[in-house]
């Protein structure tokens, strides 16, 4: 009897081993050694191990930093707004508008052709789209709706904007569809046989219901948002910056243990940020 | 409540999906202030009937009228009827109290008010206790309460319940069967109950309307339909009856009406070909040599008195007057 349970016990440790090894070599050692570099010093020529305070001491100083940090948030809170805006509706179209199962399987999988390209590649193709002699201004010239080309569609935070919206949008949409298929189609009707018109069933039953959903998107697009430095430097052309942005030029100068503790410190806010979202709602039910 | 006369009519409703036709042509009008069971096999149409009565299906054709007026382009809340959902479609993130007070919310009736008149509800359905819970926290047969309490709340006319037994327990479904009947009483409103177990039907109805292939087979009290039943295939869906072939057309006769005599004594010779042991009767099962399959149902005791085996040369006999000639 005692043999069989320690039998068990093993059996139970070699079955979470190999996916323990994973994360451990690839998650949690690389997060522990960012961690130990953030602490090391380092000159224009050289780093040095250490333990100082000096590379946080240096990021909380700087005015630069709580900037960058404003509108990392800022970034993310528009696109979060736009994207839940679009996903919501795309989802709420496909999951009670479209009756047919073979309609709707297909146009999702419409939803997610431009995840068949790059990100790298759908960004830079706003580009000519947006540019002072682009599409967008030359057909909004030859309309009479303005005289000279718009100078704000490119290398702009409404650029910025643009992109993470149409990158990020499926990220919401997935999950939010999901959540919306689960909904049993008989409390619809309950709630129309309780007087609800459509907006009321909308807002009393759907949305709460679609609340898990909403908050896998919302962790999705916020943490993507927040982790990301090359739609900023694409499509603001170098004029904006996040604390990607902030990592990566330290990253070009060589600065590591610096990179490292920015990296820290937006690696913490981002645990805050999910933390409090998890507060508002349980997602453990959609998992 | 507020109108005891309550008169529920349908003028040949029809109902068609594309080619297919649920419900063709049907007429019937409900009595007012009773309990009425629509019964039928799967696919019968007996779901899209109710269906279209609580105005989630739209009718193809012809019209439904309540108290005179025709309701069948209303939306339905605005009907006078009330759903009660087959798996009772219970708001999961709202408590007890406030699925119930759903519709109110709907009207615009403020929390306290609301909550209270939910309250009276629940008391109706002896729930009071458990208004705080989810539904996730509920037996089935609590869910069931609320579902009613929910329905119930806009005082309708007429209440229609989709099957509303068939996710309990047997045990449960009895007790709560004896509870929609009271509560059906109580209130004085009609009660129009979709169901496919013909035992349900029976113990509930004041009067069961029986559909098949999309038509209303036969309508009329439990015990009309019961003891005479006109088509074969009620006679068959209702269960407990034989339908026999002689020469003078086809007949259907309750198994209890069927007695055993000696070989050659009866109206038909037949052997037997099965026993079954009930308790309180032993059901016997004799073929015919005409190959009829014919089932009596004898009391225990008289059966033990004069015991038969399978194999046994019999013969089967019955009074004339419970004989009922069959038109299809």
């Amino acid at each position: 009897m005692m043999k069989l349970r320690a039998n068990n016990a093993l059996t139970g440790w070699l079955m979470v081993s190999p996916l323990a090894l994973v994360l451990l070599a690839f998650l949690v050692a690389p997060i522990v050694m960012i961690s130990i570099v953030s602490f090391w010093r380092a000159t224009e020529f050289s780093i040095i191990p250490d333990f100082v305070w000096e590379n946080y001491e240096f990021l909380f100083g700087s005015s630069v930093t709580y900037r960058v940090f404003f509108n990392t948030f800022k970034y993310a809170l528009i696109t979060w707004a736009f994207t839940f805006a679009i996903g919501f509706t795309v989802a709420y179209y496909l999951a009670f508008h479209i009756r047919s199962m073979t309609w709707q399987v297909a146009l999702f999988l419409l939803c997610t052709i431009p995840f068949w390209t790059s990100n790298i590649i759908r960004m830079i193709s706003w580009i000519p789209f947006l540019g002072r002699n682009g599409i967008a201004n030359s057909a909004l010239m030859s309309w009479g709706v303005i005289d000279e080309p718009v100078e704000w569609l490119l290398f702009s935070d409404f650029a910025v904007i643009l992109a993470f919206v149409h990158l990020y949008t499926l990220f919401m949409v997935v999950p939010i569809f999901n959540t919306m298929m689960r909904i049993d189609k008989s409390l619809i009707e309950a709630a129309r046989d309780g007087g609800a018109n459509g907006a009321q069933i909308l807002w009393n039953v759907i949305l709460p219901l679609t609340k898990p959903g909403i908050m896998i998107g919302t962790i999705f697009v916020t943490t993507l948002v927040m982790g990301d430095f090359i739609t900023v430097r694409f499509m603001s052309g170098s004029q904006s910056a996040n604390v990607g942005r902030l990592i990566s030029n330290d990253i070009a100068l060589l600065q590591y243990p610096s990179a490292s503790a920015t990296a820290i410190v937006l690696l913490l806010t981002v645990l805050i940020v999910i933390g409090i979202l998890l507060r508002f709602v349980d997602i453990r039910k959609e998992l | 409540m507020s109108k005891p006369m309550q008169d529920l009519e349908l003028v040949s409703v029809t109902k068609r999906y594309g080619p297919t036709v649920a419900v063709d042509a049907i007429n019937h009008r409900f009595k007012p202030s009773s309990y009425t069971c629509l019964l039928g096999p799967s696919g019968c149409g007996k779901s899209s009937t109710l269906r279209m009565i609580a105005g989630h299906e739209t009718v193809s054709d012809g019209s439904i009228l309540l108290s005179g007026r025709d309701i069948s382009g209303l939306a339905p809340a605005k009907r006078g009827t009330a759903m009660m959902f087959q798996n009772y479609a219970l708001f999961p993130h709202l408590s007890v109290v406030d699925n119930v007070a759903f519709s109110l919310k709907m009207k615009g009736v403020d929390v306290k008010s609301r909550r209270q008149k939910a309250g009276e509800m629940l008391e109706l359905v002896d729930l009071s206790a458990l208004s705080d819970r989810l539904p996730d926290q509920l037996s089935g047969g609590q869910q069931q309460r609320v579902a009613l309490a929910r329905a119930l709340i806009t005082r309708p006319e007429v209440l229609l319940l989709d099957e509303p037994l068939s996710a309990l327990d047997p045990f449960l479904r009895i007790r709560m069967r004896a509870e929609l009947k009271k509560l059906q009483k109580e209130l004085g409103i009609s009660f129009i109950h979709v169901t496919h177990g013909q035992d349900e039907a029976l113990a509930l109805a004041d009067e069961i309307v029986v559909m098949n292939d999309a038509v209303i087979e036969q309508a009329g009290t439990a015990r009309d339909v019961f003891n005479a039943p006109t088509t074969s295939f009620v006679a068959q869906f209702i269960g407990g009856h034989n339908v026999l072939t002689l020469p003078t057309g086809k007949f259907s006769i309750r198994t209890d009406a069927v007695e055993l005599t000696a070989a050659a004594k009866g109206k038909l010779n037949a052997h037997v070909a099965a026993i079954e042991y009930q308790g309180t009767h032993v059901s016997v099962l004799a073929h015919t040599p005409e190959n009829q399959e014919v089932t009596s149902l004898v009391a225990e005791a008289d059966f033990f008195t004069t015991p038969h085996s399978p194999g046994d040369a019999i013969g089967l006999t019955w009074d004339e007057a419970n004989l009922h000639q069959l038109t299809a």
